[in-house]
Order: C-alpha cells, then structure tokens, then sequence
C-alpha cells in the first residue's frame, strides 16, 4: 500500500482509537449508562410527553450509573 | 431580571469549568515541560510546548466554526452524551482518589520518571529530538481533553469566544505559576479541582442531554446550578460512605 493510502487510514484509525478511549476506555459501564439515560429520557420527554418524569429521571439515572461504577470498581478492587 | 440573572448564572459556571479542566490538564503536562527543561535544557521543552499549542489551536479552529452550523438540538444532544460520559469517568476517577480506593495522581513521581527517562537516552546534539518529542506528547495530550471540553461547552451555550478566552487565561495563569513554583506542582489540590470540574461536567451533560431531547427544565439555565448542588452532595456522599466502608473492612481485617 502506498504511503497516501496508509497516512490517511493511519489518522483515520488514531482519530478513532481516541474517541473508544475517551468515550469507553476502562469504563464500559458508564458508556452504556449514558446510551440508556438518553434513550430513556428520549422516550419520556420526546415520545411521551412526560416532562416532569423526565426532569427527575435524567439526574436519576446518571447518579445511579456513578455509584453502580463506583461499586464495581470497589468489588475489583477487592478481588486484586 | 431573571433571565439576567440565569444566564450569567450559566456563564459563571461555564467560566468555572473551562477555566479549572485546562489548568488541571496544564498542571499535569507542565509537570512533563519542567522535567523536559531541567534535565535537558529549556530550548527544546519550550519548542515542544509551543508547537503543541499551535497544534492544539488549530484543532479548535478548524472544528470550532464547523460545530457552530449543527443545529442546536442535535449539538446539544451530542455535547451533552459526551459530557455525561465524560463527567462521570472524572468524577468516578476523583471519588476514587478521594476516599483512597485509587492512588492519587502524584506530579513527583511523574516529574522523576520523566526525568529518569530523558536521563537514560544520550544527550543529543543540535536539537533535543527527545526532549522535544516528550515535551510535545505531553502538552497535546493533556491538551486533547481541554480542545475536547471547550469546543463541546462554548459551542452549546453558544459562547465559543469566552470558552476559548477563559481557557488560554487559564493556561497562562498556570504556565507563570508553574515557571514561578517549578518543581512544587505536587502541592496543587489536583484532586479537589478535578473532583469540582467532574460535578461541573456531569451537570452540563445532564443539562444539555435534556435540552436535546426537549425536556423543558424548571427555571431554565438555573437548573445548571440545582445539578451542581445536587451532583456536590452525591459526590460528598459516596466518598464519605466509601471512606467508612473501607475504614470498616480494613479494622476487621487487623
């Protein structure tokens, strides 16, 4: 492959690589935390109309995905 | 009056959290720039952090005027799932710190290895290559984070400008610093400031998710200042209870 196809796949995959590790990295948990908050509140507020529901769900969900994290990294700590 | 008064309520905490994620991020890369400099010479740590930074504007400037002309809604969504996300890794990380599960970040130790490092590859001639490349690394990836946080904050609350302004006042303000203290940045409270730019982030995340999905929150742009408050004493809370729960353990272990 010549070096103007390998420099841009290259960058491409570096761009990549950066966005799985600034977004999942060692946190998966978290990730998909925030996929469920949004498709939850998506549903709520956009699709069925419950604005007050949402508006104390939203914060809910994201203190409950912190400590569930908190939590498993508590038990992995344990484990080592 | 209140509309006054909400939306400077949002600019002062936007200002807040611009100005404390790049001076954390800059606490750390000066750690790389002034064991760069000491060891081997200043010349090439200054040249690494500069074109880091020219690098590091450019990204801002080519992706800032592009995410001016997404739609609010959809930008807003976005900016706040990536902030969600990135809100709570800092403050799972900061609680982690804080009640002692996790090794606190320790400059010292960053500052010797660094230094070890450049120690154990030969002085070059002409142009620290090395050092160049170490000082460079380490301010346009800490950098990274910083382009990330004020290009998804300024572009939804619309004040690009400011985020942008704040975030080189902060850069400055901790570069003379850092010149001034050298080699005692172990004593800047990094914890404490990531632990308050992690409550900050998740609260913007939390605010402009709901945004771009239509949620209508009660007293508009003061909500950011409820989710502080709020994001605060669940912060203080799981330390606290982590803390006790560790405390416990190790006291039935002895």
């Amino acid at each position: 492959m010549s070096k103007y196809v390998t420099a841009p796949l290259r960058l491409l995959k570096g761009f990549g690589r950066f966005w799985w590790d600034f977004l999942v990295g060692d946190t998966p948990e978290l990730f998909l935390a925030a996929l469920v908050i949004i498709g939850v509140t998506a549903l709520l507020s956009d699709v069925g109309h419950f604005n007050a529901a949402a508006v104390v769900l939203l914060p809910l969900m994201a203190v409950s995905a912190l400590a569930l994290s908190l939590a498993l990294a508590r038990r992995s700590s344990r484990k080592e | 009056m209140l509309v006054a008064t909400s939306v400077s309520s949002s600019a002062i905490v936007l200002v807040g959290t611009v100005f404390l994620a790049c001076a954390v991020e800059m606490v750390e890369a000066l750690t790389i720039v002034v064991a760069v400099g000491h060891t081997r010479g200043w010349r090439s740590a200054v040249e690494g952090t500069v074109v880091a930074l020219a690098a590091l504007s450019a990204l801002v400037g080519a992706f800032g005027p592009a995410l001016v002309h997404v739609p609010l809604t959809t930008l807003r969504l976005i900016v706040g799932g990536v902030l969600l996300i990135f809100g709570m890794q800092w403050l799972r990380k900061a609680i982690l710190r804080s009640s002692g599960l996790k090794a606190k970040h320790d400059e010292d130790a960053i500052y010797e290895a660094t230094v070890a490092q450049l120690r154990a590859s030969g002085v070059e001639r002409g142009r620290d290559q090395k050092a160049f490349v170490l000082a460079f690394k380490g301010v346009f990836l800490e950098g990274l984070e910083v382009v990330v946080a004020v290009l998804t904050l300024g572009t939804s609350a619309h004040r690009l400008g400011l985020a942008i302004v704040v975030a080189a006042i902060a850069i400055v303000v901790v570069g003379v610093v850092g010149a001034i203290v050298a080699k005692q940045l172990s004593n800047v409270p990094e914890n404490a400031m990531k632990m308050t730019v992690g409550i900050l982030i998740v609260s913007f995340g939390t605010f402009w998710t709901g945004e771009g999905l239509k949620v209508h929150w009660p007293g508009s742009d003061a909500a950011l200042l409820v989710f502080v408050a709020l994001y605060g004493l669940v912060t203080w809370m799981l330390v606290t209870f982590i803390r006790r729960g560790e405390s416990a353990r190790s006291v039935l272990a002895s």
